[in-house]
């Protein structure tokens, strides 16, 4: 299993490499110029002159190396000098000095490094998608366990029927008409996600709930719709197996023999496709962000694109890229560490 | 006339077939009938048939100019709204209200209907078609095998909608001097779904190619001599064509939502171009005066989507052979 994993990690690095050449390599073709933001009077020779200092005028391949050498070097140096000076996890360890002030990923736009932008709008992205996707699993297994347990009931259907919905109605839909309905009408909750809000008292945190509630219900709910069609599916392959008639001839209630013996072995697929699917919830945030106004990396890399700013889009696509890896190599070791039929050898 | 006699003599009880000699059934009526007992697949089928008859026949019948600017008329409330709000502004001829600038509403949810479709079934055609070449050369061919699935892989892992925002936003402008501003885009969208979509077909296929090679049929067809080109095109694609049919269900609700995200996001066709997301996105900003602007693009969307996957999931049991027939 170990060397399985080790395997699978070493693996990654070249199609990692791979993919961030071949977005490299798109995004050297656009038309797009960081000058032309710059006014006319500025004289053409300066103009090359900053373009240069922007690195625009080098060989792509040239490029290509000093965006690897920024983001797989420089970077991480940074990111383990704030960890020891300032962050309050590893505070304690001695004070590093790795970062020497050499040029790091600079966006065009803000003309300041790339990976502080990303950090500070991390957080919102994280919060808001992440609990959605815990929110969208624990309303999504008790469904899934329950209609396959009540296969063709009525509850069965009509939880069919509200999946099938969920699976089909996109977020840029749902996004506007919650707004319509919760905002609007209702008023219950802000349609906009305020991120400046700082959340020191109650008043506050009951504020961060509601603004919470409906991008969070928009991404649950594809959440819910997928997962859950996966759960009953599961579900129904292992309630027929045997095992479970010998579980119920020995006499264990129906408690047990569904939530012990059935549900963990329906577990092991179920919890393989929720790892899988978190890149593209990331990727379904980048819709949700705009409709709720959330600042996070999803609408960061929007406005990048329609200001033409590469570097920052490059980066985003890659972290991207990274996820949707990562956690491939996740769902492929949890399949099996949990089910102990499989055995990568 | 005589009774004819009876040329062939009653074998002995043994060798006798049991059961009843039901005429023989050709898979795609087995097919069909199993179809037809699925209620969602039914309605999603049928309801995708209108659709489409609508948004094809839709600008003969209702002969109003989609793009035809009537400020007199602008902002009209749908007929309906009459029923509960005598106030409104509403108009007979305008059955589902006008915009901003007096289009009528029900002739631009047509031609946006037109252009969501189109990008859906040929974005759907083009990607079926890479997939299943992909997958018929990585199973035919033992040495493109490796290579071929390497790079479905690779295509697995790359981050789709920022690299279809990322492409559409760069390849615009070259494409739009190339075939002018509709017709770029809609290479641009349709080319770009599909190079990106193809994966799963390319698996499915792969695998059921793979099984398919060692049966003895295909062993037979290449003794007499049948060349490769004419095994995978009269053997092979005919087996396959089931799980090809499912996936491409699966990507014709794929193209039209993620055409429409595109739209969404304001980096599809041109603003004045209507399509059902651009619709939908233009509408948000007033959502609060004219709900129905976003209402009735969205439901078309996601009419459309619920009933071509209900279709899939219809048609997906109805080619399942374990399934059919219970």
């Amino acid at each position: 299993m170990l060397t399985f994993a080790v395997r699978r990690l070493v693996l990654a690095v070249p199609t990692l490499l791979f993919i961030s050449f071949v977005i490299f390599m798109l995004l050297q073709l656009a038309p797009g110029d960081p000058m032309a933001q710059v006014p006319l009077t500025v004289p053409a020779e300066v103009k090359e002159l900053m373009r240069q200092a922007l690195g625009v005028g080098e060989p792509p391949l040239v490029q290509y190396w000093k965006w690897l050498v920024q983001m797989f070097w420089i970077e991480p140096k940074v990111f383990i000098d704030w960890l020891t000076n300032y962050s309050t996890l590893l505070g304690w360890l001695p004070d590093t000095q790795l970062y020497q002030g050499e040029l790091r990923v600079i966006s065009w736009q803000t003309r300041s490094p790339v990976m502080d932008i990303v950090i500070q709008r991390l957080p919102q992205t994280l919060w808001v998608v992440g609990l959605s996707y815990v929110v969208g699993i624990l309303i999504a297994l008790p469904i899934g366990i329950y209609s396959a347990y009540r296969q063709y009931s009525i509850f069965d259907q009509s939880g069919t029927f509200i999946t099938m919905i969920g699976f089909s109605i996109p977020p840029f839909f749902t996004g506007p008409l919650l707004i319509v309905i919760f905002s609007v009408q209702l008023g219950w909750f802000p349609s906009i996600y305020d991120t400046t809000l700082v959340v020191d008292s109650w008043a506050a945190f009951k504020l961060q709930l509601q603004q919470m509630i409906l991008p969070v219900m928009v991404l649950a709910l594809q959440t819910t719709a997928q997962i859950s069609r996966y759960m009953r599916a599961s579900m129904l392959d292992n309630l027929n197996q045997d095992y479970v008639r010998t579980a119920r001839a020995k006499g264990l209630s129906e408690a047990v023999v569904v939530s012990v013996h059935v549900l963990r072995n329906s577990m092991i697929p179920v919890i393989t496709v929720i790892a899988l699917n978190v890149p593209s919830i990331f990727g379904g945030a980048i819709i949700t962000e705009n409709v709720f106004k959330v600042n996070g990396i999803g609408q960061l890399l929007i406005t990048a694109l329609f200001a033409n700013d590469l570097p920052m889009v490059m980066t985003l696509t890659f972290i991207f890229a990274v996820l949707i890896v990562l956690f491939n190599l996740i769902a492929d070791i949890l399949y099996g560490l949990l089910d102990p039929r499989i055995r990568y050898d | 006339m005589t009774e004819p006699v009876n040329a062939t003599p009653t074998p002995i009880e043994a060798l006798a077939d049991k059961g009843p000699m039901a005429p023989p059934r050709s898979q795609l009526r087995d097919v069909w009938d199993q179809l037809r007992k699925h209620k969602g697949a039914m309605f999603g089928g049928g309801f995708l048939v209108f659709i489409t008859l609508a948004v094809i026949l839709g600008p003969y019948i209702w002969q109003v100019d989609a793009q035809k600017l009537d400020i007199r008329n602008k902002d009209l409330r749908p007929i309906w709204v009459a029923l509960w709000d005598g106030t409104a502004k509403t108009a007979w001829n305008r059955p589902f209200g006008t915009d901003q600038l007096g289009r009528d509403q029900l002739a631009q949810i047509i031609q946006g209907g037109r252009t969501s479709m189109a990008v859906g079934w040929a974005a759907m055609i083009l990607s079926l078609i890479i997939g299943t070449t992909v997958g018929v050369l990585a199973g035919f061919v033992r040495k493109a095998d490796g290579l071929l699935m390497r790079l479905t892989d690779l295509f697995l892992s790359l981050p789709i909608l920022p690299l279809l925002l990322v492409a559409v936003t760069l390849f615009r402008q070259p494409l739009r001097e190339a075939f002018g501003p509709e017709g770029g885009m809609f290479v641009l969208i349709v080319g770009i779904i599909a190079i990106t979509s193809w994966m799963p077909t390319a698996r499915i296929v792969r695998g059921d190619i793979l099984a398919l090679k060692e049966r003895e049929f295909i062993l037979a067809a290449r003794s007499i001599g049948t060349t490769p080109f004419r095994i995978v095109q009269r053997h092979l694609l005919p087996n396959v064509l089931s799980p090809i049919m499912v996936s491409a269900t699966l990507g014709l609700a794929t193209a039209i939502i993620t055409e429409s995200a595109l739209s969404f996001l304001g980096v599809g066709f041109p603003s004045d171009f209507p399509t059902w997301g651009k619709m939908l996105a233009d509408a948000v900003q007033r959502m609060q005066q004219f709900p129905e602007r976003v209402y009735l693009p969205g439901i078309a969307i996601s009419l459309t989507v619920l009933s071509v996957n209900y279709l899939g999931d219809g048609l997906r049991d109805a080619l399942d052979p374990r399934i059919r027939g219970r």
